[in-house]
């Protein structure tokens, strides 16, 4: 299914085609035994090159274009999602999407970045690159949620907050920095997964929860590693050793303290089976719904502001 | 005694500035103008031909803004640890160092309890000359402390920015400290004690986006650059020049995002001014 493929995967996909081939034009019971060789060592490769990936490979595989995105979670974790639109001040944002859903029968308010697939929606989209519209939107569907005690689930996937003029003119910095504001006091669980890129200010925006979940292989930091070579190292060309620097990935970051729990992806990563990453992602959103749904309102804005309070390292 | 005439007296007590070059005579980057020292100094290090204000750090920020001696400052020798072992050019550790050895700081920001013409406040300053003012665990750390006591003691809170934004060098822990200072206001908050933020040259990335914006009462220096992104990036992503004043106090008053535009001398008056107002009160 995928139409795009990293230089890492090629080995891989090429076995697989041949794999396809075998079972294509010699359809007889003869080859049954080539047919689960290569099986196997498709499956042995696989396991070879996603063991031993590096910081680098994670960010590719994160930003991988054919990676499942927040509609795609929506639609297959979820039949009734009722998306809702603007912030009430000035428009609505297209890179962040969000709404009504039921997981199962647990009503929930979904909100998180979106990215387009081609050109064409990924213009629509800003690139997954939100204005502050699209975070004043989040909020206020947040506050909406708490209204009707409807717990959060956002879902973050940007390469960050949009760098525009008038981005700035309508004060990016104060939308982000009003949602964690607001966002450390609502009283209804929050639960945040990184199912992509978690860039910055632009991913934390909607980042602040009582649980944070994070696939296999989506990255968050504080800058990407792209920005971070050409800042620290004055070129573009250090991306490889700015990521490993920086110490972006699930385990990484479960070693930090800034995550809760890493979500394991379908062999392959996400984007090879969309069903699969869909179904675990739904179970692990409800396990822990209903252990938060049951921590009264003040007990759980208490808790979770611990949880920022306890971030970090220092001496003396 | 009048407050301009005070300032000139605490001035005269600060022993050395890191900041500025050391010299008789030092040159108006805004309008070229050369100015002798003492007189820079009395201005409180802004220009009195074209109103420029100085990057200084807390050191005379705690004499321009405080009564005298109040300042006791807390958690002073609390240093960075290096979570991440961060290497790029050059080690994290050492840069760390040098800038300790260059500053007489510990990071990019001081803070502790004095007073305003007798009213007692929490305060919070930030340094740019540490590391660009960048805001790692530390930063966060201290900032978060300085509003646990404001909340505990129901104690008016100012934090003075001057940052670049987030430290890289700590990676995602960094950006966790945008979050960590921003639960700490939403407490503050619910217990109705006020929150001043004076945003100064330059104030931009995770700083901004977190308590630098989140004030009661958001005030600016004149012509502070004052964002979201650096100017240079959002000029490479829309591919043109950016207009006169663009991202300045003034422009982000006129947009909705800065109450008060202050000139240094006035800073502590206006503050003064506005405590009066915003009393805590027990609810
Ligand atoms: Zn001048």
């Amino acid at each position: 299914m995928s139409k795009s493929v990293l230089d890492f995967e090629k080995p891989i996909f090429e076995l697989e085609e041949k794999l396809d081939e075998l079972r294509r034009y010699a359809d007889n019971s003869d080859i049954a035994d080539e047919v689960a060789k290569i099986e196997k060592r498709v499956h042995q490769l696989q396991q070879n090159i996603f063991s031993n990936l590096t910081r680098w490979q994670r960010v590719q595989l994160a930003r991988h274009p054919d990676r499942p995105y927040t509609t795609d979670y929506i639609n297959l974790m979820s039949e009734d999602f009722i998306e809702l639109h603007g912030d009430r001040l000035f428009g609505d944002d297209k890179a962040i999407v969000g709404g009504f859903a039921r997981l199962g029968s647990q009503s929930v308010m979904i909100i998180g970045h979106q990215k387009g697939r081609d050109t064409k929606s990924n213009l629509y989209r800003n690139f997954g690159m939100p204005n502050p519209e699209g975070y004043r939107k989040a909020l206020r569907l947040m506050r909406l949620a708490e209204k009707f005690n409807v717990p959060v689930v956002t879902m973050l996937d940007t390469p960050g907050a949009y760098p525009g003029l008038e981005a700035e003119e309508r004060g990016q910095a104060e939308a982000i920095a009003r949602n964690l504001l607001e966002m450390s006091s609502l009283r209804v669980p929050i639960v945040v997964v990184i199912i992509g890129e978690g860039a910055s200010g632009g991913a934390l925006g909607i980042g602040i929860g009582d649980r944070i979940l994070m696939l296999e292989n989506a990255w968050y930091s504080v800058i990407s590693p792209e920005s971070c070579s050409s800042i620290l190292w004055r070129s573009w060309n250090y991306k490889e050793q700015a990521a490993e620097a920086l110490q972006l990935t699930a385990p990484d970051l479960k070693k930090q303290g800034v995550i809760d729990l890493i979500i394991p992806e379908p062999p392959g990563g996400a984007h090879r089976d969309y069903e699969r990453i869909a179904q675990i992602l739904k179970e692990v959103l409800l396990e822990e719904l209903k252990k938060l749904m049951k921590i009264k309102p003040e007990k759980l804005v208490e808790k979770r502001r611990a949880k920022f309070a306890g971030m970090g390292e220092w001496a003396g | 005694m009048p407050w301009f005439r005070r300032s000139k007296e605490n001035i005269a007590t600060t022993p050395e500035r890191k900041e500025l070059p050391e010299g008789m005579w030092e040159k108006c980057d805004q309008c070229g103008e050369i100015l002798h020292r003492t007189e820079l100094e009395e201005n409180l290090f802004t220009c009195g031909k074209c109103n420029a204000h100085f990057r200084i750090g807390s050191k005379e920020y705690i004499e321009i803004l405080l009564d005298p001696r109040s300042f006791k400052e807390h958690d002073r020798k609390m240093r960075s640890t290096d979570p991440l072992k961060f290497v790029d050019s050059k080690r994290y550790r050492d840069r760390t160092s040098e800038a300790i050895k260059k500053t007489g700081l510990n990071d990019a920001v001081r803070w502790g309890t004095g007073s305003i013409n007798k009213k007692p406040v929490v305060i919070a300053i930030m340094d740019f000359s540490f590391i660009g003012g960048s805001m790692g665990s530390v930063v966060g750390e201290k900032v978060g402390r300085a509003i646990d006591r404001a909340a505990e003691k129901r104690q008016p809170l100012i934090i003075l920015s001057a940052s670049g934004g987030a430290r890289m060098m700590e990676g995602a822990l960094s950006l966790m400290q945008l979050a960590k200072t921003s639960a700490k206001l939403s407490r503050l908050a619910e217990r109705n004690v006020p929150f001043i933020s004076i945003l100064t040259d330059p104030t931009t990335g995770g700083v901004t986006a977190s308590y630098a914006m989140l004030g009661d009462i958001n005030i600016a220096e004149p012509n502070a650059l004052i964002g979201f992104a650096g100017p240079r990036v959002i000029r490479q992503t829309i591919g043109r020049d950016l207009p006169q004043g663009f991202q300045r106090s003034e422009f982000l008053q006129e947009h909705g995002f800065i109450d008060v535009i202050t000139h240094r001398k006035d800073l502590r008056e206006t503050i003064d001014r506005l405590l009066s107002f915003m009393v805590p009160t027990k609810r």
